[in-house]
């Protein structure tokens, strides 16, 4: 009697399985599962105590860190975003792929070593270091892009030029909005990516939270080791949520499968 | 009005240039409905979209009411036409009022005015505004959002309306319901329309012209009627099919054929005078009046030659009339279906104007093929 009922409301019932978690709740797994870890280290040893006697180092490389990221990251999206949307451009039909290809070698040459390039070629300190994770974040946010804007669908273009949108029109109107969540999907990947690599930036001098943890490698020191890994991966899990919640606000309900 | 004057596009493909809209000139009037026809690759599609510029002519001319279209800016001239295209195109980022005030919004109208026409748009394709006007293209069915496709065209009023295969996407039963109602409100708007199909049925029904395309070049441009009396070439007629003439059916009103007049005989009557008011009067049939004077049955002559008795024995009721308004097609439906040799026509207040008879179908058919 209730399923009739529910047929004639004409809506489908609310599916129970097999839909993907959407992203907030996936973070908030995470941060349980890492309290309950924690929770349970915390009182099986000292060595909380021992961490927490660094708040002031991560205080100050944790802002480092997430200096070096908004760096990287924002000149990434502030290039990356650009240059997708120009290679999907007709003119660039031809040549897109293989301009990709280079991107994609980027992706291969590990991150220490295009680190250890730019050092070699703009020193030590921070400016080698933000270009060098630049470089590493910069290929997902083009590819996304780049993809996001290529598979608008061509009737799409099609109605929106025989209306009599101009180019531009057409691009801000139609094509921009309708690859914006694609194009976060990079962000998001590459911001991650970006946090995640970002204390490799310590080894050529730009401190971070990288300083606490191959500081404590090398001193064998357990504490000062987690003192520097525990908040970046925390940092890596902030800004993936962060990013995910201006996605599912910021990208038209009409195409987000996350609203 | 819309002219094309000798309106050509030849592609350069690897093999060599290939003409894929030949030298084709016809002129549609004001408020009539021109349906572009033929088998895929005809040039029917590259026709049209040399209309609103989406193609440029490598040679020929367009004009709309008597402007040569090569001298208007082609944005400016595309927003002046109304587009609907076959995967309908919503825009999935917009709600369905944000879609159908795109071209309104080009044109820079006050919003509240454009708002107020997405309103008036949707209630005529009976959809209700206040549901429907913040939904996504998503959160509608297919049938719905092919109607948003429709009114998104019409929203800033253009004189001129290009729409290609605008309803092949859809399932039949909707096709018919939404081709009914865009003839229906072609009827108020009268817009001069441009309609590519390759589906010969929806083409008689929806077009007052047919244009037929053969490999880039116009074959024939006629009525749809004079197309089914009188295919110009031996492609049209294949084309058409060896059944066109049923297509006319649909073409011709009751009220446009010459009915028969049917004797009238009462119940009591003998059948030999049934049988004489038969000859006299052509019909295979006569009816009979009941004594309250309205007619009860009818005596066929299968039953009136036989055997003596009265008209009232031989009687077989009326199954079924069929309004003036009708077409012939439905009248010949229904006279198949119920194997009546004589159909009575009725007016709007159900009094018998007449009768349709088979002859009188052959005949009206065969006028109308010779006039045209």
């Amino acid at each position: 009697m209730s399923d009739v009922g529910k047929a004639w409301t004409g809506r489908a019932p609310p599916l129970a399985g097999g839909r993907p978690l959407p992203v907030p709740r996936t973070a908030m797994l995470l941060w349980l599962l890492l309290a309950a870890a924690a929770g349970l280290w915390w009182v099986s040893s000292d060595t909380p105590g021992e961490i927490l006697s660094y708040h002031e180092d991560i205080v100050f490389l944790g802002v480092q860190h997430i200096e070096l990221v908004g760096w990287a990251g924002g000149l990434a999206i502030l290039t990356g975003v650009p240059a997708g949307a120009i290679l999907s451009r007709p003119t660039f039909r031809r040549t897109a792929e293989l301009i990709l290809q280079v991107f994609n070698l980027g992706t291969t040459i590990p991150t220490l070593a295009i680190l250890a390039l730019s050092m070699t070629v703009l020193g030590i300190g921070t400016v080698p270091s933000i270009f060098g994770l630049w470089a590493a974040t910069l290929l997902p946010i083009v590819r996304n892009t780049y993809a996001g804007l290529r598979n608008v669908p061509t009737p799409l273009l099609e109605a929106a030029r025989g209306m009599g949108m101009t180019p531009a029109q057409v691009f801000w109107r139609v094509e921009l909005p309708n690859a914006l969540f694609v194009i976060f999907g990079g962000i998001r990947t590459a911001l991650s990516i970006c946090v995640g690599t970002a204390p490799l930036a310590f080894l050529i001098g730009a401190g971070g939270l990288g300083e606490l943890i191959f500081t404590g490698i090398a001193l064998n020191e357990l504490p000062m080791m987690l003192a520097g890994a525990i908040p970046t991966a925390l940092l890596a899990i902030l800004t993936d949520f962060l990013v995910g919640r201006l996605q599912v606000h910021l990208v038209p309900r009409g195409i987000n499968p996350l609203r | 009005m819309i002219r094309l004057d000798r309106l050509t596009k030849v592609f350069d493909t690897p093999a060599g240039p290939v003409a894929a809209v030949d030298e084709v000139s016809f002129e549609l009037p004001a408020g009539e409905i021109c349906v572009l026809l033929g088998p895929s690759g005809c040039g029917k599609t590259t026709t049209m979209k040399m209309i609103n510029r989406l193609i440029e002519p490598t040679g020929g001319k367009v004009f709309i009411d008597g402007r040569d279209t090569r001298a208007l800016d082609p944005i400016q001239l595309r927003r002046s036409i109304g587009y609907v295209i076959q995967q309908i195109g919503l825009f999935p980022n917009k709600t369905v009022a944000e879609n159908i005030c795109v071209v309104p919004d080009l044109l820079g109208w006050d919003r509240r005015k454009s708002r107020a026409r997405a309103a008036e748009l949707l209630e005529m394709v009976a959809m209700e505004p206040a549901v429907f006007m913040g939904r996504y293209p998503k959160e509608l069915s297919g049938g719905q959002q092919q109607r948003v496709g429709v009114i998104r065209a019409l929203a800033a009023d253009p004189p001129v309306m290009l729409m290609d295969e605008p309803f092949g996407a859809i399932d039949p039963i909707n096709r018919e319901v939404i081709q009914d109602e865009f003839l229906r409100m072609q009827g108020t708007l009268r817009k001069t329309v441009i309609f590519v199909s390759h589906d010969l049925d929806e083409a008689v029904k929806m077009a007052d012209r047919i244009a037929i395309f053969r490999a880039g070049r116009l074959e024939q441009f006629a009525t749809p009627d004079q197309l089914l009396a009188s295919p110009a070439t031996p492609f049209i007629e294949t084309f058409l099919g060896t059944d066109r003439t049923l297509k006319r059916l649909r073409l011709v009103r009751i009220s446009d054929v010459e009915l028969g007049r049917p004797g009238i005989v009462r119940r009591e009557d003998p059948v030999g005078r049934a049988r004489e008011l038969m000859q006299a009067s052509g019909c295979p049939a006569v009816l009979v009046l009941d004594a309250d004077g309205r007619p009860g049955g009818l005596v066929s002559s299968a039953r009136a030659v036989v055997r003596a008795g009265t008209c009232g024995d031989h009687a077989e009721p009326i199954r079924a009339t069929i309004p003036l308004t009708a077409d012939l097609r439905s009248a010949v439906a229904l006279m198949f279906a119920h194997d009546m040799p004589l159909l009575p026509c009725v007016d709007a207040e159900g009094r018998i104007q007449g009768a349709l008879t088979y002859a009188a179908i052959v005949r009206s058919l065969s006028v109308r093929g010779t006039a045209a």
